[in-house]
């Protein structure tokens, strides 16, 4: 069949190709002067090239950093997906309590950002913190502003009770649209529990998990607020993850070309990453049509 | 295998049944044999696919029992009844080849590897997929991911019956037909009891030996579909099998003979006086028009649908079909009609009266 073509369509975009134009296009673009070039202030740029690039690739502080987010977003997937499988298979499937899991569920996820991180700051405090504070006596030795250890636990523990849910909800959603006759096909087959979830309901998941999967790393891999409010980065720089390392080196040390040569890999490495996540995931899903 | 028995079954999807009219399933007593083919034919809602899970164990009867041969299951899980069920849509694990699914049960039940691959061979040159048994599942078409759930339900040489649940309905009609056909071929290669439920009353007569209609919550009659066609034991087989339907015309019956708006019809029997509600039945088929005496007709509509015509015409007031043999020319002054009297059934209540000194 012979379409034909209509090109005038473009003209259809353009409206939002200049909101979007103005409202990411621009600034970014600021973001890239000020990564090739050096500034004092008064408006007036040095050209610098790709320098500030090369000293951000070979600077220590950024390796650190970035080990630190890597290592923290894989923490995070490893804990938070399977679990939220694991609680999407034992919520109530109807009535009353399949609703009141939901809500409670979804408490989490609509509390603000910095909200939750004053949550847990306080209530890790070793003086007026219930957990803090019930630790203390009993006789654990845990205090997140002064040990690396309790601080990474405490804001890992913080970003599960924050987003298990949102893992869980989505896994709810794929395991509720699967039709009975599966699992009463499964019972005549006597399959067991196991291959139940590894034939029907993990195949039936895999659209909205990779979803899941994509939404935790982007959120985890950019988070800045909560660890900011309960541990501001320390102790040391123990938990100083990339976007606050970023913020100290723009806003507190005014570093602004630097900075922004940094946003831009920062950036990329996300766009990077989330692509290569999309793309294995995919494939995988084709090669096994075939 | 074995013969399934349904003993005062009945079943309420309510805590406390009141009255009847509670019951999704009205009390039934039947005994269904070993190795037959059984249709399960009504319309939505009648109860079959009620009736279907209780046998597969899905439901728990609400009152009653089912036995297999003799044993008692019905608190038994589908599970330990050993029964094979093919759902409505495709039932198929999409990760696993069409060789794995196949295998599935036989390898849940830990069968030796040797009968499993021999078993698996078998049954996928039955459904024709012995081409495709290294795909995937996922990304075949539905009648052969239908096929695929068909082959599961069959791969069990053990199973005390199969049973299939409207499994046509997804599929292309010139499919339909084929695996039909293929159907009734595995009934007699297998010979499984096979419990098959469908809407279609096509469906139904060519599969099975025996068609059980439903109505209501209550298996009207259980017959072959001769007798179905011939003698209807209620008058909504008389409605349902056919196309069109029997004809129900409200009646006097007295001896053998039928008074209706001052007419009288001959009766092919002598009836007892019938109590209730009497209506006479005649099949389409079984009526032709002419110019001679007869009940007074008038014709609405003739349509041609190739091997015969159908004549939709009016009786009485009361919409009336009859069905002329090709090439028969109709003319204006057939206003007449008349009943073949040895085809002509009475109801008394909804409910066919046998004829004096018959059965």
């Amino acid at each position: 069949m012979d379409k034909t073509q209509n090109n005038k369509a473009w003209f259809l975009v353009l409206p939002v190709l200049v909101i979007v134009a103005f409202s990411a296009v621009i600034p970014l673009m600021t973001v890239v002067n000020y990564s090739v070039n050096d500034t004092f202030g008064e408006n007036e740029f040095f050209w610098n090239g790709l320098g500030w690039f090369e000293d951000m690739i070979a600077s220590d502080r950024m390796h650190s950093a970035l080990g630190r987010q890597v290592l923290f977003s894989a923490i995070i997937l490893a804990i938070e997906v399977p679990l939220g499988i694991f609680i999407a298979l034992n919520m109530p499937k109807k009535g009353f309590w399949a609703s009141f899991c939901l809500v409670l569920m979804a408490l989490p996820l609509l509390i603000p950002f910095n909200v939750v991180g004053t949550i847990w700051q306080i209530f890790g405090r070793v003086d007026i913190g219930l957990l803090g504070h019930g630790l203390a006596s009993l006789g654990v030795d845990y205090n997140y502003t002064s040990d690396a250890l309790d601080a990474w636990i405490t804001i890992i523990v913080m970003d599960v009770w924050h987003w298990t849910s949102l893992v869980a909800l989505l896994c709810y959603a794929g395991l509720q649209s699967i039709p009975q006759a599966y699992y009463q096909a499964a019972r005549i087959d006597q399959a067991s529990r196991w291959s139940v979830f590894r034939f029907i309901e993990l195949p039936k998941m895999s659209g909205v998990l990779l979803i899941a999967v994509l939404l935790r790393f982007m959120d985890s891999f950019m988070i800045y607020t909560e660890p900011f409010v309960v541990t501001g980065g320390g102790p040391g720089n123990s938990t100083t993850f990339l976007s606050i390392d970023l913020v100290k080196m723009a806003v507190g040390q005014f570093d602004l070309g630097p900075a922004a040569a940094f946003s831009i890999m920062y950036f990329l490495v996300i766009l990077l990453v989330s692509w290569v996540f999309y793309t294995v995931m995919t494939t995988l899903d084709n090669a096994e049509t075939k | 295998m074995a013969q399934i028995t349904l003993k005062n079954l009945a079943h309420s999807y309510l805590p406390n049944p009141k009255g009847e009219a509670d019951f999704a399933l009205k009390e039934m007593d039947h005994v269904w044999q070993d190795g037959g083919a059984y249709a399960l034919l009504g319309s939505s809602g009648c109860g079959k696919t009620t009736l279907l899970n209780i046998i597969s164990g899905i439901v728990r009867p609400s009152h009653g029992r089912v036995l297999f041969g003799d044993r008692d299951v019905t608190d038994q899980e589908t599970a330990a009844r050993n029964i094979a069920q093919v759902f409505q849509f495709p039932v198929v694990y999409d990760t696993m080849t069409v060789r794995e699914n196949l295998a599935f049960p036989l390898r849940n039940r830990g069968m030796d590897a040797a009968y499993i691959a021999a078993r698996v061979g078998h049954i996928a040159q039955m459904i024709g997929m012995e081409d495709r048994l290294n795909r995937k599942a996922r990304g075949l078409t539905a009648d052969a991911k239908q096929k695929i759930s068909l082959g599961r339900g069959m791969v069990r040489e053990d199973v005390n019956a199969i049973l299939f649940d409207e499994p046509l309905t997804v599929i292309d009609p010139h499919m339909k037909w084929e695996l039909r056909t293929q159907l009734k071929q595995l009934h007699r290669q297998l010979g499984h009891t096979m419990i098959y439920v469908t809407h279609d009353q096509t469906e139904a007569l060519t599969f099975a030996d025996k068609v059980v209609v439903m109505y209501d919550g209550r298996v009207v009659q259980m017959g072959t579909p001769e007798e179905l066609f011939e003698t209807p034991a209620h008058t909504f087989v008389g409605y349902f099998i056919g196309s069109p339907g029997m004809n129900l015309l409200e009646a006097t019956v007295t001896g053998n003979r039928a008074h209706l708006h001052g007419c009288e019809v001959a009766l092919g029997a002598s009836y007892a006086p019938p109590s209730g509600r009497s209506q006479i039945g005649i099949r389409p088929e079984y009526c032709s028009l002419t110019s001679g005496a007869g009940l007074p007709v008038t014709l609405r509509r003739v349509e041609d649908v190739g091997r015969h015509r159908i004549i939709r015409a009016e009786l009485f007031g009361q919409a009336f079909n009859l069905i002329a043999p090709e090439g028969m020319a109709i003319d204006a002054d057939m206003t007449r009609v008349v009943f073949a009297p040895d085809k002509i059934n009475v109801f008394a209540d909804d409910w066919r009266v046998a004829a004096q000194g018959a059965v």
